[in-house]
């Protein structure tokens, strides 16, 4: 009755095929199953955002997401995005500015942040600050997050120049 | 906090979807969006036994417009709204509205159809197809029905859909000419439900009002028009009719208590979210009138 | 490198080329932080591991008359349900008290519940399965018969007759009191030109770390592997092989990367405990992963404080007195082992601290409730006092006429009349609040922030300027808890060794919570050493691999553990020019190290490398003069001696506006002025004054852990429990004000509570001052949009 059900997906780049129970979320389903456990969980019911991950493109929070939704979709995590170098340049801000401390909020952290520079080269203090306001940090009080993102911001438009 | 165990049945239809509905009745849950439904599920408020996965339907989404009516599809992600020329045109206050829906990774999973069925008293949707107007498209295996915005929320968490039922699509006729709209609400937190919201829609002709529709949310246990409202309407806006009108909404209005606000804190809200909707309206549509 | 100089000069700290203090440096390891691949508590897998799932009460208060667990063994997955009764024949209980709070009580707590449950949210069963998922199953479908009792949840009735008695053998509710008296107070009141009189109370508030409590617990044949992220590894330790029957050496605690802890994690709470007990019981891994509901039902919470002030000042500014009775409620049990009574404590220790009024009375009244426990966590004390103390001095001012600041220069004590000792008792060696709030009225530019609230106020925009000076506990010796008989340690050590390639690795006691204890080592370490930083790896969190220490609570790191890492740098340092000394047939005076190498003290001329000197030292000591036994490694602890804490000052305002029509409140911008000597990483210690200034904020603002009248705690989730969050928070400008101690040679005390210690007081005195056209005084936290409409009489 409630069998696991096979899924096809691809994490990070990697196409996986995979029996999961139906009611295992996708965080849950990234570290238990394959072991990325990049992605955290900090609360299971969509308010602090730890587990912030891009499904084809978009970011979700994978708490609220079964894995079974991710059937034929494509997952990136923050080892991904690492990876790929895609957010090099905000990792290096990041220990810059020292934007994380404890580093728990910080996967999460920098795929929304992500998200948002590739929407908008130019935000405001303001619309950083508006656009994190689903992510939860509790060591840093987010003025050197702000500060990070402004700072690639910046960088990202000089670059394109 | 791990959701109980169930089946899932990811269907490849409507009839599919309603076929297991008539089945299994209240053991079975409609899986959209899923950012209302999962919260419940990881915290056991609700342990469904069948999980029916509607996120893929394609007849469920889209935005057109025909003959004078925007017409949305259940699935329509809130992200959709943003991007939407149509609904930009047609229909602004939506844009204005989801704006204030959570967060941006709430907003790419949630869906117009689950906020509308969820009915939290305190969302921003049902209150805006309150003021729109809007028709419900509900379909079950008899057949289509249609449901008034003003006929379909009954309560808290409490639509009139039955549980059979699956809303298709919502429709409500494009914003003239002379359609102005105001929405506003007060929260603790960005992306925090509201305290107390407004979603108004109003017509203009000849510097007055000639209509105004004003739904408050998070007042009650389900979105309100305003009977207020009609003392603003073809009349020149002054802040002594504004006053009269507020005070009326006051003894219109009686929210119930609980830990976010107290009953006369949310009817204060409520005064002053239609005060700010009058002076807004007032320089929106250019009308007669002083503002305070 | 190195510049010619005609004449030499020998390298200055300033100027070495690898003089890290006082410089920012970016921290070492965030790469697997950022990379996502950190190891916290939750990501630990061992094989034959289990989870455990608590059943917990739902009751503030009642008798455990049967748990039929019969159902939930048979549940696919389930390796056992365990009672409190069963688990107390393999681990012992405790009792919270220390010797030196004087009249302190409480009862005995087990790691699961006997007989009786004190609080909704305590564990009364365990239950161990393959899986969370498949024990939470299993844990619905164990049936438990309760006798509900009444319960104790209002603190101003707990010590009434007719109350009941949460533990009828202590006689009644209340676990501590203390009186405390300083020069003739009545007197100095009754000489006063004004007294003013306050009722404060605080929300309770609790930590919430983004990374849940965690542990997992590998009990394998005669020892137990503890991986917790705790503060204080070495008190886990102490006490898991206390409690458990077992010696400190079968017990290695273990600690990775914490999720945030606060001192939340710095406390021994009984489902840990419990979850030490299963491991060993069951004889495999037992993983403890609290959810988020767990977590605020049984992570401790803390300043569930009303206190009612008063202060008598003359209308020339002078300030007479400080009086304070002050009431709180924690739970049924005062937490262990550091007690619960610690916080009103400090309360009393704290109030009007900054300034030279010397007559104080002060009572604290600590009660029993059936509600959470409640201890330690982040400024303990601080920002009640502060909040208090400042608030008073504020309302002072009102009722005199006189500007806030200005009150303030005429009350602080001055920069110059150091070492003296405080009404309360405490002693301090220097601190410079003098200087600090010059140097915040500059930054903040006071006179044109006061002259803009004047002008928006004709336009019906309110806004107000809050200021609280602040002191903050900071390096506690064994004056905290050893003097009481807790076995926590208030010294630390360092061990440092030269690698064979010329690195050094440093063995440290104190812990890593994310405030950069790895990089405040790193920086003295290669300072001393003359080592570029990334030569340096820094080891801590592991009982078996550091010296045996404290951990890092109370702002004690860069004080007590860099201090440490100071002396073993410097001994190391010793060690090697004395090898590089004899390798080179000169004398250790002529000699330096700088830049990874061995030069001349005069002319700085590289003479060996670091990694040609380990070469030598490991592989061919065949080659070294006879007689010479090299020593490349040192080990070092440090412990303050002089002083019980070592108090740093600095000063916080805020600039906000309230929306009169709403009640909200928009915070503008922050400032703090912070003194806590030496600096060792500027950025460090401004980003943690940031963070803790946003707790406070959090605390003044949204926070509050709501119980009804019948002990249910209704707001255990992040969407009614109000954490600060981005779009709300200011930007925060942070000075300092440098006053080394000389109690060590580093000369830093700590910096990591005083954001919190005064942010919250600080935003209730500028509340007041824009609400001041009105005539309203709020003393209440948290300032929510309807404390504020009501105080206005809008509702």
């Amino acid at each position: 009755m409630t069998a696991p059900i096979a899924i096809l997906l691809e994490v990070n780049g990697e196409r996986l095929e995979m029996d999961v129970p139906p009611r295992v979320n996708l965080a849950d389903f990234l570290r238990d199953y394959l072991h990325l456990t990049g992605t955290h969980v900090g609360c299971e019911h969509g308010a602090c955002g730890a587990c912030t991950v891009r499904v084809d493109g978009e970011i979700v929070r994978a708490c609220l997401m079964l894995a079974v939704q991710a059937h034929g979709k494509a997952v990136q995590t923050i080892e991904g995005l690492s990876d790929s170098g895609e957010i090099a340049d905000l990792q290096e801000a990041f220990r810059e500015h020292n934007a994380l401390q404890c580093g728990y909020c910080t996967p999460g952290m920098l795929i929304a942040v992500q998200d948002l520079l590739r929407r908008q080269n130019d935000p405001s203090r303001d619309r950083i600050r508006e656009h994190l306001s689903g992510n939860y940090c509790r060591c840093t009080g987010y003025q050197a997050i702000v500060d990070a993102v402004a700072a690639v911001a910046h960088r990202r438009r000089e670059r394109t120049r | 906090m791990k959701a109980s165990a169930f089946t899932y049945a990811r269907v490849a239809s409507i009839d599919h979807a309603l076929e297991i509905l008539s089945v299994h009745g209240e053991q079975a849950k409609l899986l959209a969006g899923g950012q209302s439904l999962l919260p419940a599920m990881n915290l056991r408020l609700v342990s469904p036994q069948i999980v029916i996965d509607i996120g893929e339907l394609a007849e469920l989404r889209g935005i057109s417009i025909d003959r004078g009516m925007l017409r949305m599809g259940a699935l329509t992600r809130h992200v959709e709204f943003l991007n939407s020329r149509e609904v930009a045109a047609s229909a602004p206050l939506l844009v204005d509205a989801v704006k204030h829906i959570g967060h941006p990774a709430i907003r790419n999973r949630g869906t117009l159809g689950g906020s509308l069925v969820h009915a939290d008293p305190a969302a921003e949707l049902p209150a805006c197809m309150l003021a729109l107007e809007a028709t419900m498209i509900i379909r079950s295996r008899n057949g289509e029905r249609r449901i008034a915005a003003a006929d379909f929320f009954k309560g808290i968490y409490t639509t009139a859909l039955h549980q059979n039922e699956l809303l298709v699509a919502v429709e409500l006729p494009v914003a003239s000419e002379n359609s102005i709209h105001f929405f506003h609400e007060f929260a603790r937190r960005h992306g925090d439900y509201a305290l107390a919201g407004i979603a108004a829609k109003a017509t203009v002709a000849n510097a007055v009002l000639s209509d105004l529709r004003a739904a408050f949310f998070a007042v009650a246990d389900r979105p309100v028009l305003a009977e207020a409202a009609a003392g603003l309407v073809n009349a020149a806006i002054v802040p002594k009719l504004i006053s009269e009108a507020s005070a009326a909404l006051g003894d219109e209005l009686d929210p119930s208590e609980d830990q976010q606000a107290s009953s006369s804190m949310r009817r204060h809200l409520a005064r002053v979210l239609f005060r700010q909707c009058a002076e807004a309206l007032v320089l929106r549509g250019g009308l007669n009138g002083a503002t305070a | 490198m190195s510049v010619a100089r005609g004449q030499f000069e020998p390298l200055s700290r300033l100027d070495r080329p690898n003089s890290y203090i006082g410089k920012t440096v970016p921290r070492p390891n965030l790469d697997r932080l950022m990379q996502g691949r950190g190891v916290y508590v939750s990501d630990i897998e061992l094989p034959r591991m289990a989870h455990v799932v608590f059943l917990r009460s739902p009751y503030a208060h009642a008798r455990i008359l049967a748990i039929d667990a019969g159902a939930a063994q048979q549940m696919r997955g389930v390796i056992a349900v365990v009672t409190g009764r069963e688990l107390a024949v393999v681990i012992t209980p405790w009792v919270g008290v220390l010797s030196h709070l004087k009249g302190l009580k409480s009862a005995p707590q087990h790691a699961i519940a006997v007989d009786r449950v004190c609080w909704q949210g305590e564990a009364l069963a365990a239950v161990v399965a393959t899986s969370r998922a498949l024990a939470e199953d299993a844990a619905e479908l164990v049936s438990v018969e309760y006798e509900e009792l009444e319960a104790v949840t209002d603190m101003r009735t707990a010590l009434d007759p007719q109350t009941p008695v949460i533990h009828p053998a202590l006689g009644d509710n209340l676990a501590f009191e203390r009186f405390h008296v300083a020069g003739d107070v009545d007197k100095a009141f009754a000489a006063a030109d004004e007294v003013v009189e306050a009722e404060f109370i605080f929300g309770r508030h609790t930590g919430v770390t983004l990374e849940p409590r965690a542990v997992v617990a590998d009990w394998n044949s005669a020892e137990d592997r503890l991986t917790i992220g705790t503060q204080a590894p070495h008190m886990v330790q102490s006490i898991a092989a206390l409690h458990l029957g077992l010696r400190e050496r079968q017990v290695r605690v273990l600690c990775k990367d914490v999720g945030g802890s606060f001192g939340i994690k710095v406390h021994i709470y009984a489902d840990e405990m419990a979850t030490y007990a299963l491991s060993k019981l069951l004889r495999r891994p037992i993983k403890f992963v609290a959810d988020r509901v767990e977590s605020f039902n049984t992570d401790i919470h803390a300043r569930d404080h009303r206190c009612t002030g008063r202060i008598g000042v003359m209308r020339d500014g002078t300030i007479t007195a400080f009086e304070i009775d002050d009431l709180t409620g924690i739970g049924p049990y005062s937490m262990y082992p550091r007690t619960s009574a610690i916080e009103a404590n400090q309360v009393v220790n704290l109030v009007g601290g900054p300034y030279v009024a010397k007559a104080y009375r002060a009572r604290t009244r600590v009660v029993f409730q059936n509600k959470n426990v409640m201890c330690q966590y982040r400024a303990v004390g601080h920002p009640i006092a502060c909040a208090v103390t400042e608030g008073l001095v504020d309302l002072a001012a009102v009722r005199i006429g006189m500007d806030p600041v200005e009150l303030r220069r005429r009350n602080l004590i001055a920069d110059d009349a150091y070492p003296c000792t405080s009404p309360a008792g405490l002693r301090f060696e220097k601190l410079s609040h003098q200087d600090s709030l010059r140097k915040l009225v500059e930054m903040m530019d006071y006179a044109r922030l006061r002259s803009e609230q004047e002008s928006l106020r004709s336009r019906n925009i309110y806004r107000g300027i809050g200021i609280a000076s602040f002191i903050e506990v900071t390096n506690p010796s064994a004056a905290f808890y050893g003097i009481g008989g807790a076995r926590i340690s208030s010294q630390d050590g360092v061990t440092i060794r030269l690698d064979a390639q010329g690195s050094v690795i440093c063995q440290t006691s104190i812990t890593e919570q994310g405030q950069g204890s790895e990089a405040l080592t790193a920086q003295i370490v290669a300072t001393v050493l003359g080592l570029s930083m990334e030569r340096v790896r820094v080891i801590l969190g592991d009982t078996d691999n550091t010296p045996y220490g404290g951990g890092t609570w109370a702002s004690r790191g860069a004080g007590i553990g860099g201090e440490a890492a100071l002396q073993a740098a410097k001994a190391l340092r010793k060690n090697i020019l004395d090898v590089a000394a004899a390798i080179l047939q000169a004398s250790a005076e002529e000699l330096d190290v700088a830049d990874n190498t061995i030069v001349s003290a005069s002319d700085r001329a590289p003479r060996i490398e670091l990694t040609e000197l380990a070469r030598i030292v490991y592989f061919r000591p065949d080659t070294l003069p006879s007689g010479i036994q090299p020593e490349l490694m040192a080990t070092r602890h440090f412990v303050p001696r002089e002083f019980p804490f070592a108090f740093i000052n600095g000063v916080q305002a805020s600039w906000l506006e309230v929306d009169v029509a709403t009640g909200f409140i928009q915070l503008l911008k922050h400032w703090v002025v912070e003194d806590c000597g030496t600096i060792i990483n500027p950025q460090l210690v401004e980003e943690q004054i940031r963070g803790g200034v946003v707790q406070g904020l959090g605390a003044a603002l949204f926070e509050k852990c709501v119980y009804d009248e019948r002990g249910q705690l209704t707001n255990a989730n992040m969407a009614d429990y109000l954490v600060p969050m981005a779009a709300e928070m200011p930007d925060i400008e942070v000075g300092h004000v440098v006053s080394p101690t000389l109690e060590s040679e580093l000369g830093a005390k700590g910096a990591g509570e005083a954001g919190t210690a005064g942010a919250a007081a600080a935003v209730i005195n500028a509340v007041n001052d824009a609400l001041r056209p009105f005539g309203t005084v709020v003393t209440e936290i948290p300032l929510t949009p309807q404390v504020i409409l009501t105080a206005l009489g809008r509702i």
